[in-house]
């Protein structure tokens, strides 16, 4: 496969990114129509507001048990999964999993990898390490293998060529894939897609699949799809290989009975997707096909950052549905490229300053009106606003202020002259004969006011302090201050 | 404990360290869950009779071919669907009585095979030649329109997965109102199969701007034939 090199693309990068969004009809086309099409199929699968408030409380409340026994939870899922004969192995970051994949890959003498759909591996960057090292890693995910053709990330988490339209992806595969007419006709499209991948699943010496509920007590593996891709993967190769981020793990398979329906229905309005895969272990004695070999990668990368803070552990809950991004004003308007970060949107907003540290992400949690939509769809009630303003205060904080879970990158948008303005104004505002000499200066004043106030007159009128306070208005209608 | 340690010693390590001493019980949750779908299957009770028809509904609505038919004339009926659609080449269980009752309806024109062989020994030959795929679903969950299979030695993983065309024998009787009930009368909490399945129509996405579109990577088509054997159960109750 000829696919355009990946472009790499920073966090860092936000501001002028989105600006670049913004500035392209097109895209927010694409965005509007996708986001609002979304919007309206979650809508339609729940009809009944008190069914849908039960089930998030239970899936609240399962994902915040699991959290609270997680280390238990995975050394039983370990010894479980370990007793079926899958292989477990721990990462603590994405050279480490990384290595580990390429190792089982080395030890079985395999190059040729089809991948399902997995995020932890996005967020890895696995395809790149593996093809630097002579090995080729093919997305089966129609989306994914859409954006991989042309050298870009899935731009969201749940549907990762939601940014192309048809002609785009027409364009592509008549452009990459050996004998494929121009044709914007989705079935035939789908068709093209389906041939040019058939054959790498038969040829493929590794299946590698993300997770996305394990449960403890039965060591099973549940996977959620709908086109298929995703079981070839974990069927038909000899070696399937799992990676899962270290949280998704539950107590109980029952438990994942009411997370699969918040999950299908809030992420693309289903009641059911069409495959629920529940894998619990390799082939056994006398079947005559699934992998020989069964792997599962245990991925931290950042999570037991998040994991040590009471408040900043609600992160962990997600279930990765995308609604809080399909609800979301400011991801609808720039897309997901724009972040530079595996998981955009809100729970990108609040995930990556873990996985990557609040120096190369402390513009992300400022992209966000804290509307609440986000928190408001979320199935686990992740309260996502309340999190933004944690992780602002975080980049914000004096890098050498002790604290009990200092974050990777504390202060990174610390400012000694802003924390001084905000000790001013604080100081001015807590007794009330500085307040009333700060109002009197201010009013009286007011011409010396900046003309230029950073962020705000870009688009706006400059703020000046009115001439008479909100108080001396007061007392000169006779009422009392 | 070794100097060294290992990630899977740090990474447990660092979650204790912040993990509460006493997290909540468990049982709340459970009561919680099994309130709820008791609550919903109370509010809209699904006698067996009229699993069958939301059985139908939901597949058919997710693009599945549904037959509700009797356990003596499906054979005769798939044999003649079978060759209105051009099949082959069949896979399926020449060991189970519903296996030998298709291949005895079957027209000449059609070739059974069944899965003898390990999958590597002719992969590609099943994924080029094989036009269709025969099994027969552990048990059905009527509000989703969902088939439970569990594969086995005889009808492996990819015979519901590989064909262009999937066809599944699923018995009225078997139907359960949701998952919930599935898992809990099937008792899935003792012990899994090492791959069970549950297929909810047949293979599609919506990965080209949102146009749905079927037969993505998995098969194309999903027939399902609802085996009426309700006479035959007392009260028709799982």
């Amino acid at each position: 496969m000829n696919a355009k090199p990946l472009q790499f693309v920073k966090p860092a990068d936000f501001h002028a990114r989105a600006r670049a969004a913004l500035d392209d009809p097109k895209l927010r086309q694409s965005f509007r129509g996708a986001m609002d099409f979304l919007q309206d199929k979650r809508k339609t699968q729940f009809p009944d507001g008190d069914e849908l408030e039960r089930l998030r409380d239970i899936g609240e409340a399962v994902r915040r048990h699991a959290l609270a026994r997680l280390p238990d939870l995975l050394v039983q899922l370990e010894d479980k999964l370990t007793a079926a004969g899958v292989q477990v192995h721990w990462a603590e970051d994405g050279e480490q999993a990384n290595a580990i994949i390429h190792a089982i890959a080395e030890r079985n003498r395999a190059t040729r990898f089809i991948k399902g759909k997995s995020m932890a591996s996005e967020e890895i960057e696995l395809n790149h390490y593996l093809e630097a090292r002579g090995m080729t890693c093919l997305e089966s995910d129609m989306g994914e293998y859409i954006v991989q053709l042309a050298g870009e990330k899935p731009s969201h988490i749940v549907m990762p060529a939601i940014h192309k339209t048809k002609a785009d992806i027409a364009g592509l595969f008549a452009e990459h894939i050996p004998d494929a007419p121009y044709t914007e006709d989705v079935d035939s499209l789908i068709q093209t897609g389906r041939r040019a991948l058939r054959q790498a699943f038969v040829d493929a010496d590794i299946g590698l699949s993300g997770v996305n509920f394990a449960a403890a007590d039965t060591g099973t593996l549940w996977l959620v799809e709908n086109e298929g891709n995703g079981r070839l993967t974990t069927s038909v190769p000899d070696v399937h290989i799992a990676i899962m981020g270290m949280e998704k793990v539950v107590a109980k398979l029952e438990h994942i009975v009411p997370l699969t329906s918040l999950l299908t229905r809030s992420a693309t309005g289903q009641a059911i997707t069409t495959y629920f895969n529940l894998i619990s272990g390799p082939r056994r004695a006398g079947e005559k096909d699934g992998p020989r070999e069964v792997h599962l990668v245990l991925l931290d990368n950042g999570r037991s950052q998040a994991y040590a803070d009471e408040q900043l552990r609600a992160t962990l809950q997600c279930i990765r549905c995308g609604a809080c991004m399909n609800h979301c004003p400011v991801y609808t308007r720039i897309g997901g490229h724009a972040y530079g970060t595996t998981y955009p949107g809100p729970i990108g907003k609040i995930i990556s300053p873990h996985l990557l540290g609040l120096a190369a992400t402390a513009d992300l949690a400022t992209a966000s009106s804290l509307c609440g939509a986000c928190g408001e769809v979320c199935p686990v009630r992740i309260p996502i606003p309340q999190l933004l303003v944690r992780l602002r205060t975080e980049a914000n904080r004096n890098p050498n202020e002790e604290v009990s879970h200092p974050l990777r990158g504390q202060g990174a948008k610390f400012s000694r002259g802003e924390s001084l303005i905000w000790r001013f104004w604080s100081g001015a505002f807590a007794r009330p004969a500085s307040y009333r000499l700060f109002r009197w200066a201010a009013t009286r004043l007011r011409m010396l006011t900046p003309r230029a106030q950073l962020g705000w007159t870009q688009h706006r009128k400059p703020l000046t302090p009115a001439p008479r306070s909100l108080a001396d208005l007061l007392n000169a209608r006779g009422q009392e201050e | 404990m070794s100097a060294i340690l290992t990630a899977r010693e740090r990474m447990l390590g660092r979650l204790r360290a912040a993990a509460p001493a006493a997290p909540e019980a468990v049982g709340a949750i459970d009561t919680a869950i099994d309130q709820h779908y008791l609550a919903r299957r109370a509010a809209a009770p699904l006698p067996a009779r009229d699993r069958i028809a939301a059985m139908q509904a939901a597949l058919r609505a997710s693009h599945a071919e549904v037959y509700c038919i009797s356990s003596e004339a499906w054979p005769a009926l798939l044999a003649q669907r079978l060759g209105e659609h051009g099949v082959r080449r069949l896979l399926l269980d020449t060991g189970s009585a519903e296996g030998q009752a298709l291949r005895a309806a079957l027209p000449a024109e059609v070739e059974t095979l069944s899965f003898a062989r390990p999958l590597a020994q002719w992969k590609s030959e099943l994924f080029d030649t094989v036009d269709a795929g025969f099994t027969i679903a552990r048990s059905g969950i009527a509000a989703t329109g969902t088939l439970v299979i569990a594969p086995d030695a005889a009808t492996p993983r990819t015979v519901s997965l590989a064909p262009p065309l999937h066809i599944c024998l699923v018995s009225a009787s078997t139907l359960h109102m949701d998952l919930h009930a599935a898992a809990r009368a099937e008792r899935w909490a003792d012990g899994m199969p090492a791959n069970l399945v549950l297929v909810s129509g047949p293979s599609k996405t919506s990965d080209i701007q949102q146009t749905l579109a079927y037969g993505a990577h998995g098969p194309r088509w999903l027939w399902v034939l609802i085996i009426d054997d309700l006479s035959a159960h007392e009260g028709g109750q799982p």
